[in-house]
């Protein structure tokens, strides 16, 4: 037993170490050649230079703008679709946030959405979910933002219920077939990486300022979850269930509703969480195009650098997400356990569930009738302590600690990230280009080789080369500090369940907080440079990887650890000779989670001081004759997103291939 | 299993039950409070003016004559105003689209006016607001009383060095705000032959900030700003003089040397809503007044975190004259 563990494990440290040498060779390598070609084919262009692609691209948005009202297109599709949308969430608004049907207050007052949120929470999920939910929607009031917290919900719920309607049956169909799947998965990339500032002014222009656009622009970047993980669900019921139910007889139509679809259906419930929290990611930037909502209110006070009042509706996005978040995962538990059990405590439920639904409709009935139930009495003075509080913990922060933020910034920006950078920008393009290959190609293989060898193509091809290299080079180091934080928590929670616990609820406020609300404490404390771009991303991309790899340590078999326990090994030495080499897959899709995370931080980098990629987004959409650059820069992020989730992925399956064997 | 179910569902009933009466009860508790609906004041589109679609461009200046004109609107016309928060941009395009009829603050966009008003006709202009909007690189004013010889372009070199930055390359850093913004800067640098490099910091909150702490902690920022502005009442930056603009100095934008030209910003309407001969358009189109004005209702929204209505009211209330031209 223990000779056939070992062969394997034998081969996997040879083959990693040959890696290793083959890899710092390419470096090697590189840094010769750069110290001698320093400064040469650099593809560097300056602000407001353009090349022929991003005048090619400004003429078409021109024509589409200029035809839009006669062509056919507009007047029967994108108008109809427009339509649909548009009353679905004026719809849900008038329910819930806006004056509705000739009355002053919304069709469903305060208390009756209160009471709603309590019951379909319990009926989901459970009485703790419930009281949470209460909890929460209460809160909002008290934080004088019901109206605009309502707004959020309506537009979230409506941008989920679209997403969903058209992920789920998508998801399912990938699910099913190989070819989709291979189809899809590009267009989802594609939909996750690309910036949504580079799409928001031309939705505008197909869907119009409104309900709409804000909806699609957070249907876009929602809906990828939810394909990919129902895909993902419907891929991993058991070959043999679905054999046997085809040995039965069934037809496709069968296996899918009665076998499939009700297996996978915890998992379905993880997309519909993750869309949630993707949509309510988009709060902020959908406020962009008049979307309403706590969004506006976070925009709108930073123009006057009222960081208590983002704040303060920023912390209302928190506990929105994490409400939604631990309903849907009580309800994706009970999804499980129901179908586990079909439990004798049914029937005894079933009544409850009447009774509580009559309550809840009286309550909805209360808060359509009465004033006090109709608009939630107070005059919001929690938010106001809220947003005091906020301000003086950012003055003290700002008064006490810039000296050695400023040191801090110094330190890393001049002895990591300019040498770094200035390596990536004055080598000659195609010197960069043939290491990010060869790394590819030994890291995962001659396939990421080539997908490596296309993007570096492509992102010539999009005029952008030289600031996609300074955008990668903040993103790397951005990237290696997510990682030393991500193992340092990840492990510690992996390894305390305690710690675990109370760690957990600040990852989750980091991972939905909008950027925007911390941007200008760290604009203090660190200026506006490259630098304050980096901790903006690391605090939006470490809680992700925190969680992969706590979760990677606590899957290491506990009797693996006891055993090197039993043979005298001390903690330090458990955790980097037995825990961490053993999650060694949970480190690589950590570092490639920890990317894509970063990645999609270049565009508010973009707007404290990093320039490059995420600079050249924002002008293109705050410039009309930058437009076409705008969306080339949108496009090299995409690329460089795509090559390093295909170099990651592909190194990854490599390293856990051999443990699995 | 009969057995169970029965013995299972009676404290369900007796449950189901008590939460009914719960339920009576919390009704019959209500009975006493007001009904929506009772004391609807709702003032009713009275006025033949119907639905004002105002664009707020995302800066306070902007924001307060928003505030006043919705507030006019509103009150002394029984509008029903939208306002919109969205960037010049997608203002702009907003026009041909019907979703957007005025734009109050205009700074220049020659590029925008040459699509939207020569090309695609779906804009005119209304006039000028009567605000002078002047552009420049300003330093703290620490500085300016420290150094005072600094406002001239001529000495920038001298400090270069003092002005560098992790971000500046060795060079003295010149910190430019948000990508919306006029800017010639960088080929001001290249021609002016100063030792200085743009630096990009993306953002009006970014600028704002590094002006904040460099005037309380003694640092050295030199910088894009402009005026109207509410931050200047906070902490009063001082202008840096550069080459005097005479008309035509800044034809060719890869040659320019010489500063900015004052903008007299303007309003720009779209057509549709022009021609309509809703009286928010006449509204729109005698609204004026000068950059104190604006500065004042700026820093009400901005300093005294004033709501917009409230600020407006403030405004209008101290300034009935003013208000009675518009609406001539």
């Amino acid at each position: 037993m223990a000779t056939i563990a070992e062969a394997p494990a034998k081969l996997g440290p040879v083959r990693a170490v040959r890696r290793r040498v083959v890899i710092a060779g390419i470096l090697v390598a590189w840094l010769v050649l750069f110290a001698v070609l320093r400064g040469h084919q650099t593809l560097a262009l300056a602000a407001a230079d353009l090349t022929d692609l991003h005048r090619w691209f400004n003429d078409v948005n021109d024509s589409i703008g200029a035809n839009r009202n006669s062509n056919p297109l507009f007047l029967y599709f994108f108008n109809e679709i427009r339509l649909v949308i548009d009353n679905l969430v004026t719809f849900i608004q008038s329910l819930i946030s806006q004056p509705s049907a000739g009355r002053p207050v919304p069709t469903i007052g305060w208390l009756g959405v209160v009471a709603i949120a309590g019951y379909v929470s319990w009926a989901f999920g459970n009485w703790r979910v419930a009281i949470l939910a209460m909890a929460g929607f209460t809160f909002f009031g008290l934080q004088g933002l019901w109206q605009e917290s309502m707004d959020t919900l309506a537009l979230t719920v409506s941008a989920v219920f679209v997403a969903l309607l058209i992920g789920i049956p998508l998801g399912v169909w990938a699910g099913l077939s190989d070819r989709v799947n291979r189809i899809l998965t590009p267009f989802l990339d594609f939909m996750q990486t690309m910036p949504t500032f580079v799409y928001l002014a031309p939705l505008t222009l197909f869907f119009l300022i409104g309900p709409a656009s804000a909806t699609i622009a957070t249907l876009i970047y929602a809906a990828p979850p939810a394909i990919r993980i129902t895909a993902h669900a419907i891929r991993s019921v058991p070959e043999t269930t679905v054999e046997a139910a085809d040995s039965l007889g069934s037809t496709r139509r069968q296996t899918l509703t009665k076998v499939l679809l009700p297996m996978s259906k915890r998992t379905v419930v993880m997309g519909v969480n993750q869309t949630i929290m993707a949509a309510l990611a988009m709060v902020t930037i959908a406020a962009l195009i008049d979307a309403p909502g706590l969004g506006k209110t976070v925009v709108q006070a930073l123009q006057s650098l009222d960081v208590g009042t983002a704040f303060n509706a920023g912390l209302a996005i928190v506990v929105m997400a994490i409400v939604l978040d631990r309903v849907t995962t009580a309800a994706s538990v009970r999804a499980e356990a129901a179908r586990r059990s079909g439990s004798r405590f049914a029937k005894w439920r079933k009544h409850l569930l009447v009774a509580g639904g009559v309550v809840a409709a009286v309550v909805v009935y209360l808060s359509h009738t009465y004033v006090w139930a109709a608009e939630f009495p107070g005059q919001g003075s929690t938010g106001s302590a809220i947003a005091s509080a906020a301000d003086s913990v950012t003055t003290w922060a700002q008064d006490n600690l810039s000296g050695f933020t400023n040191a801090i910034r110094n330190l890393i920006t001049n002895g990591l990230l300019n040498p770094f950078q200035s390596l990536l920008t004055d080598s000659p393009w195609w010197l960069v280009g043939a290491v990010l290959v060869a790394v590819g190609a030994v890291l995962g293989g001659w396939r990421a080789g080539v997908t490596a060898g296309v993007c570096v193509g492509l992102l010539v091809g999009t005029g952008v080369w030289s600031d996609g290299m300074t955008t990668l080079a903040s993103t790397v180091v951005a990237t290696v500090l997510v990682m030393v934080f991500g193992v340092v928590v990840g492990v510690w929670m992996g390894r305390s369940p305690m710690a675990d616990r109370l760690i957990r609820p600040t990852l989750d406020a980091a991972q939905v907080m909008p950027p925007f609300v911390y941007l200008v404490p760290f604009l203090a404390l660190f200026g506006a440079t490259r630098f304050t771009a980096i901790v903006a991303a690391v605090v939006y991309a470490a809680p992700v990887t925190m969680k992969i790899i706590a979760d990677g340590i606590r899957a290491v078999p506990e009797t693996t650890v006891e055993a090197a326990t039993a043979a005298g090994s001390n903690t330090w030495q458990i955790i980097t000779k037995v825990q961490l080499p053993m999650s060694r897959g949970a480190l690589t899709l950590a570092t490639n989670q920890g990317l894509i995370y970063v990645l999609s931080m270049v565009v508010v980098g973009g707007l404290v001081g990093a320039g490059a990629l995420g600079y050249d987004v924002v002008a293109g959409f705050s410039q009309g004759e930058l437009y076409g650059k705008g969306l080339a820069a949108g496009l090299a992020i995409v690329l460089l997103g795509v090559m390093f989730d295909r170099i990651t992925q592909a190194a990854a399956r490599r390293t856990t291939v051999p443990s699995r064997g | 299993m009969a057995i169970h179910l029965v013995a299972g569902s009676r404290p369900a009933r007796w449950r189901a039950g008590a939460a009914g009466l719960a339920a009576l009860g919390l009704t019959l508790t209500a009975c006493g409070g007001a009904k929506v609906g009772d004391t609807s004041s709702a003032a009713g589109s009275s006025g033949k003016c119907g639905t004002f679609n105002l664009a707020v461009n995302p800066w306070v200046g902007y924001e307060a004559d928003a505030a006043v004109v919705a507030y006019v609107a509103e009150k002394k016309l029984g509008c029903t105003v939208n306002k919109k928060d969205l960037k010049e941009q997608v203002a702009w395009q907003g026009f041909g689209t019907g979703e957007v009829d005025a734009v109050l603050e205009n700074w220049g966009h020659d590029d925008l006016k040459k699509k939207y008003i020569t090309e695609q006709k779906t804009a005119v202009s209304a006039g000028q607001t009567g605000n002078k909007g002047v552009i420049g690189w300003y330093v703290p004013p620490w500085l300016a009383k420290a150094y005072p010889d600094i406002t001239s372009w001529k000495n920038l070199n001298k400090y270069a060095s003092k002005f560098k930055t992790s971000e500046s390359g060795g060079k003295g850093q010149l910190l430019d705000g948000d990508p919306s913004y006029v800017t010639n800067d960088a080929a001001l640098v290249t021609n002016l032959k100063l030792d200085y490099k743009v630096v990009y910091a993306g953002s009006e909150t970014a600028l704002i900030q590094a002006y904040r702490q460099a005037e309380k902690n003694k640092q050295w920022v030199i910088g894009y700003f402009y005026e109207p502005q509410w931050f200047l009442s906070e902490v009063p930056l001082v202008k840096v003089n550069l080459p005097a603009y005479t008309t035509g100095c800044d034809a060719v934008a890869s040659k320019i040397a010489c500063d900015y030209p004052v903008y007299n910003l303007d309003k720009i309407v779209s057509s549709t809503f022009a021609k309509s001969g809703s009286p928010a358009y006449s509204l729109v189109k005698n609204f004026s007044w000068t950059n104190d004005d604006q500065n004042l209702v700026a820093k009400y929204i901005a300093v005294d975190k004033m709501s917009d209505d409230a600020a407006a009211k403030k405004w209008v209330d101290a300034n009935p004259d003013k208000v009675a031209a518009w609406l001539k």
